[in-house]
């Protein structure tokens, strides 16, 4: 444990060490291109900023108005061939808001248990999984492009997987 | 895709509580979550701020073009067409690198300058590019080394052996990582048949 905490103590000004010490090496006007790049980022949030605001708020709306327990309650049938039910809000979550399903995760680790079957799973999924939803809003409004084509399908092709293999492999282990 | 599913998320939210008796909360969380993204972007300003930085540095340095070397079969095969643009190549280079570092923080700063280089390839630039979508479904399937957040909360939780999740994780995220890369190859061969 000591050690994995360690690397990711490390992981970022070690990245940056590197970095800086070959551009002082290979003689660059290392803070003047800093500063350009700096100034590219202010831009890139300033044009991500809107669609932040209107996800965050309609997510939200979701979240408390009931939706999303409705929404657990109908699939739970179905999904628990393959899935726990304890696992469902999770999954369904996942996808749409980093926030909510961290804080899930964590609900339903302390409620199962943080090394049982559920438990475990639940940080399964949590570590191969992405807040889809988010990812593909920001990418595609910093560009500005409104026609984001088969990229929601693809995505949530790769997230339905991520939470198959994981029961699977959970499964294995916990025999 | 956000112009149908945003006004779907919020009138059925509130249709919802409506019928549910949730109106109060929903309210509530109008106000919370706006204050929330105000939070957010700040952290996210700082953040991206100084990985842009931070990379234009790199990008003017030798140290890419090793990693690219590395990198390059993978790239060749998921990107078309990629490696005649120099800084679109490394800022993908850069932001994968991120992502399989557990570097979440950096990875999405360097994700945009990639979007942002891809778009000056890009013929039709309200709608994304091929490259652009594998780009973005390499991203939401979280491939990293070591998930930190997850062991961090199995520790606090006191866990006998917090890291035992690794594996399957990396098993589960390079599945994730594979269907969905091959889903979008698959797609982009039949879209462009379409057209």
């Amino acid at each position: 444990m000591s050690l994995i905490n360690y690397i990711s103590i490390v992981a970022i000004p070690i990245v940056i060490f590197i970095i800086i010490g070959n551009a002082l090496r290979e003689k660059v006007a290392v803070f003047d291109i800093f500063l350009k790049g700096a100034r590219d980022g202010l831009e890139i949030v300033l044009k991500i900023f809107p669609t932040l605001i209107g996800l965050f708020v309609a997510i939200g709306m979701l979240r408390s108005s009931g939706v999303i327990d409705f929404i657990t309650r109908v699939v739970s049938p179905v999904t628990s061939f393959f899935m726990p039910n304890e696992i469902l809000p999770l999954a369904i979550l996942r996808p749409i808001s980093g926030s909510a399903s961290m804080a899930v995760a964590t609900d339903i680790i302390k409620m199962n248990g943080v090394d049982s079957f559920i438990g475990v799973l639940a940080a399964v999924i949590m570590g191969s999984t992405e807040t889809t939803l988010y990812t593909i809003a920001v990418y595609s409004s910093s560009v500005k492009a409104k026609n984001t084509r088969f990229v929601l399908f693809a995505s949530l092709m790769a997230d339905i997987t991520g939470v198959i293999v994981s029961v699977i492999i959970v499964s294995k282990i916990f025999g | 895709m956000l112009n149908i599913l945003w006004p779907i998320f919020i009138i059925i939210s509130i249709i919802y509580a409506v019928i549910s008796g949730n109106i109060e909360n929903l309210n509530n969380s109008i106000f919370v979550e706006t204050e929330n993204v105000v939070q957010f972007s700040l952290t996210l300003l700082g953040m991206t701020c100084l990985w842009s930085g931070i990379m234009e540095v790199a990008l003017n340095t030798r140290i890419i073009d090793c990693l690219s070397k590395i990198l390059k079969p993978v790239i060749n095969f998921l990107f078309k067409d990629i490696e005649k643009d120099d800084e679109c190549n490394k800022n993908i280079i850069m932001n994968i690198i991120a992502n399989i570092l557990g570097l979440g923080n950096a990875a999405t700063p360097l994700g945009l300058k990639a979007m942002n280089a891809l778009q000056k390839h890009n013929k039709e630039k309200s709608t994304l590019s091929d490259n652009m979508i594998m780009l973005i479904v390499l991203n939401t399937a979280s491939l990293q080394v070591i998930p930190t957040t997850v062991i961090a909360i199995r520790n606090s939780l006191g866990s006998k052996n917090p890291t035992m999740i690794i594996f399957p994780v990396w098993i589960a995220t390079v599945c994730a990582a594979i269907v969905g890369g091959l889903v979008t190859k698959i797609l982009i061969k039949f879209n462009r048949r379409k057209l």
